[in-house]
């Protein structure tokens, strides 16, 4: 037999944990910017600066850029290893590299200028959209370039959930992107309404699954077993937390939807099945945690260990939490509250970044043939970044049920105790400002580590080309006599074919009936598509980002219908592209906004929010009242919107400046009337004119009805 | 919240059920054969990451 001699290549592992440490404090900064210009809404400078604008860059940053980095990271570096093999091709791994960091450069300058879909955590534009797709496929060929050349004959399981990630992304990423350009920036996406919610939530929940959890347990499968030094507590539990993880998320994950229409054995079953499932998740946790029996001193000294059991410990936490969450009744509270973004940064900030540094802290020594700089400044990382995830969540599951009461207590004469929505919002203050502090400690951590990484890079030597020998893999003359599972084990062609026709079988399941949907929505006679002035209003709105305060979907409670008025109807979205549901009440509800305030109100409201509702957090965006509005636009956006299949008559796309200019003016002359003196091209009026329609179509109807 | 408009599709509810139906036997399967399968096997592919210099052709 012979030994073959190769290298690793270190330097591609060097350049993702650099630029993970570097967009890590990038992401954190601008999330802790977020969460001050809610306290503090002075921080708020438009139109770069607001807090519209700024959120789906912490958004995507953290997501794309920090927990992406860390992946391909990690990836890299356990994957040479697991393969005994080096990267397949060193130009594939460089390409991957510098588009990735472009990609990041790309999204935050689009972002940052206002260039969004308006689909949250798939809000980037669809040139940038394609360049995902292909560096993901540049990605995906060195990997599997990778695992065919490699000396092991066994996938350790750790590829497998590379894998399942590198196939499930694809599908994900591409099937919600799907929109038609208006221009080299603007596109809508092609789902409308519902349809457009049921994908784009689909894509949400198992871009957590497949960007935020799979990859990860990969790297905790190799890293924790690696810095405790023994093996994985039971293999066997991995092999089950793999298929469970596949097979819950794309198979079972919100089908939740669709359980009216099962019959009542069925639902039973899948009740009791539904819970047995927290058994293989926890068992994730499980494995991890006990992978360190009979080491748990060890956990006392070794600070990489002290990140990764935390990190664990938050998986669990977090995937308890979740079908906890999606039961109705807990639903129904944490849902448009701050308990969701306690929720998300217990996975974020425990479960991604503990692990992420965890792995650096291990890593980084290795790779620079030295020592830690300074364990214990890994040490202060460890206590502060642990203590401000408790300032971070805490705060915020208080608030999530604070508001939530707030909003739902009527007086016992049958009225809403806080009427004003404002009220439950200030109620806040304390703790947003607590979670501020909770992040700026975790952010501090993260500097911590990164001047103590770089000084321990600084005293070591890269070792670029890491030596390393393997006998060569013999072709199996003889087919090992054994089960199918073990057979697949050893195949990563077969590997990827079936996990591909398992998650594409199980996608479609779920996704036939959202795609019959739209003939099965009832259209309502008196729901119309939007005037030209109310589809370039609406584009502002999702430009400035208002999606990520203020919700358009009025739920089916007395305290909501109360409040807001009646509660959302499916066939009121269908001119929609994009829906604009929301996921957060920062600001109240705006479906049935329409005609609840004069014109004057939102032209006073806008360039100063603190006028009209002293108190406000909102940003003033007395900038629209000075920008034109772009009607040059406008043909391009109507013709995109018939082909989508909104009823505008043919060729109206060249009269529809005429019209909205009509309209334009006719509100110009009522805020003038009113005190408030305009020019009707300007983008405020749009955005007037939009948040008038809203809720309008429903209103007629019942008039209609009346007569 | 809208699923009434969901289960106005006409047959929808072989979906949830199909899956249902998969996901079970699949499961169970799965179990079976972690259940059954070989020890030494098992500690062979545990101990991967941690860089075995055995022979990985045996």
């Amino acid at each position: 037999m012979t030994i073959e001699k190769f290298s690793y290549d270190n330097r591609i592992v060097r350049n993702f944990a650099v630029a993970t440490m570097v967009w890590g404090i990038v992401g954190m900064l601008v999330g802790l910017i977020a969460a001050l210009q809610i306290p503090f809404p002075g921080l708020n400078y438009g139109p770069l600066l607001t807090f519209g604008r700024i959120r789906p860059i912490h958004t995507n940053a953290i997501i794309f850029a920090f927990v992406g980095n860390g992946i391909f990271m990690g990836l890299y570096y356990s994957l040479q290893r697991l393969c005994k093999a080096r990267m397949f091709n060193d130009v594939l791994s460089k390409l991957h590299f510098w588009l990735w960091q472009s990609i990041i450069v790309l999204a935050a300058l689009t972002l940052i200028t206002g260039h969004t879909t308006g689909k949250e955590y798939a809000e980037l534009e669809w040139p940038i959209d394609i360049l995902i797709a292909v560096v993901w496929v540049i990605f995906g060929v060195n990997m599997f370039g990778t695992i065919i050349k490699r000396r092991e004959r066994h996938l350790y399981v750790a590829i497998w959930f590379y894998i399942a990630t590198v196939i499930t992304v694809a599908v994900l990423h591409i099937v919600n992107s799907i929109e038609i350009p208006v221009s080299i920036l603007k596109s809508y996406s092609v789902y409308a309404g519902v349809q457009d919610a049921l994908v784009q939530w689909w894509y949400g929940h198992n871009a957590v699954a497949f960007f935020l959890t799979t990859p990860y347990l990969g790297l905790m499968y190799y890293f924790v077993p690696k810095a405790a030094n023994r093996p994985v507590y039971s293999y066997r539990l991995s092999i089950i937390h793999f298929w469970a993880l596949i097979f819950l998320y794309i198979w079972a994950g919100p089908h939740h939807l669709l359980y009216t229409a099962l019959p009542d054995w069925a639902q039973s079953l899948g009740t009791v099945f539904s819970i047995m499932l927290i058994a293989p998740s926890w068992g994730g946790m499980i494995n991890g945690l006990l992978t360190l029996r009979g080491a748990w001193d060890k956990v006392r000294e070794d600070v990489v260990l002290k990140f990764m059991v935390v990190a664990i410990t938050a998986y669990g936490m977090a995937t308890f939490e979740g079908p906890m969450l999606s039961l109705k009744s807990v639903n129904a509270i944490s849902h448009f509250t701050d308990w969701t973004i306690a929720h998300v940064h217990i996975g974020g900030l425990g479960w991604n970044g503990m692990l992420t540094f965890g792995i650096l802290y291990w890593l980084i020594p290795r790779i620079f043939q030295t020592k830690l700089y300074s364990v214990k400044m890994a040490s202060f990382h460890f206590w502060i970044a642990t203590l401000g995830i408790l300032f971070y969540t805490v705060p915020m599951y208080w608030a999530g049920f604070t508001q939530y009461f707030m909003w739902q207590e009527f007086t016992p004469d049958g009225v809403l105790r806080y009427p004003n929505f404002l009220e439950t919002v200030t109620q806040l203050m304390p703790m947003y400002k607590l979670r501020a502090f909770g992040g700026f400690l975790y952010l501090s951590g993260t500097i911590v580590m990164v001047y103590n990484l770089a000084k321990t890079m600084i005293a070591g030597t890269l070792l670029a080309e890491e030596p390393a020998e393997a006998p060569a893999l013999e072709k199996l003359t003889v087919e090992p006599t054994g089960h199918w599972h073990r057979w697949i084990e050893r195949r990563p062609v077969q590997m990827l074919l079936l996990t591909t026709i398992l998650i594409l079988i199980g996608g479609m399941v779920e996704m036939i009936p959202t795609f019959m949907i739209k003939s099965n929505i009832p259209t309502i006679a008196s729901v119309k598509p939007y005037t030209p002035l109310e589809l370039q209003g609406r584009d502002i709105y999702i430009r400035e980002g208002c999606y990520t305060c203020h919700s358009q979907m009025v739920r089916p409670f007395r305290h909501e219908t109360e409040r807001y008025g009646e509660y959302a109807k499916a066939g009121e979205f269908i001119y929609d592209h994009p829906f604009q549901w929301g996921s957060k009440r920062t600001g109240p509800d705006l479906l049935r906004e329409g005609g609840k305030y004069p014109n004057v109100w939102h032209y006073n409201h806008m360039i100063d929010p603190r006028t009209m509702s002293p108190g406000s957090i909102m940003p003033a965006y007395e900038f629209l009242s000075e920008n034109n509005l772009d009607t040059a636009s406008t043909p391009a956006k109507i013709r995109a919107m018939i082909t989508l299949g909104v009823p505008y008559s043919a060729g109206y796309d060249k009269q529809a400046n005429t019209d909205l200019m009509t309209q334009a003016n006719s509100i110009a002359a009522d805020l003038k009337t009113n005190g408030a003196p305009i020019e009707s091209n300007k983008e405020l009026v749009a955005l007037i004119a939009y948040l008038q329609r809203l809720g309008i179509d429903i209103k007629a109807e019942k008039i209609v009805g009346a007569n | 919240m809208f699923r009434q408009y969901l289960d106005k599709i006409a047959g929808v509810g072989i979906y949830p059920m199909f899956s249902l139906i998969v996901f079970f036997l699949f499961f169970i399967t799965l179990i079976v054969y972690v259940t059954k399968a070989d020890k030494k096997e098992m500690d062979h592919h545990s101990q991967l990451p941690l860089q075995s210099n055995e022979d990985p052709n045996t």
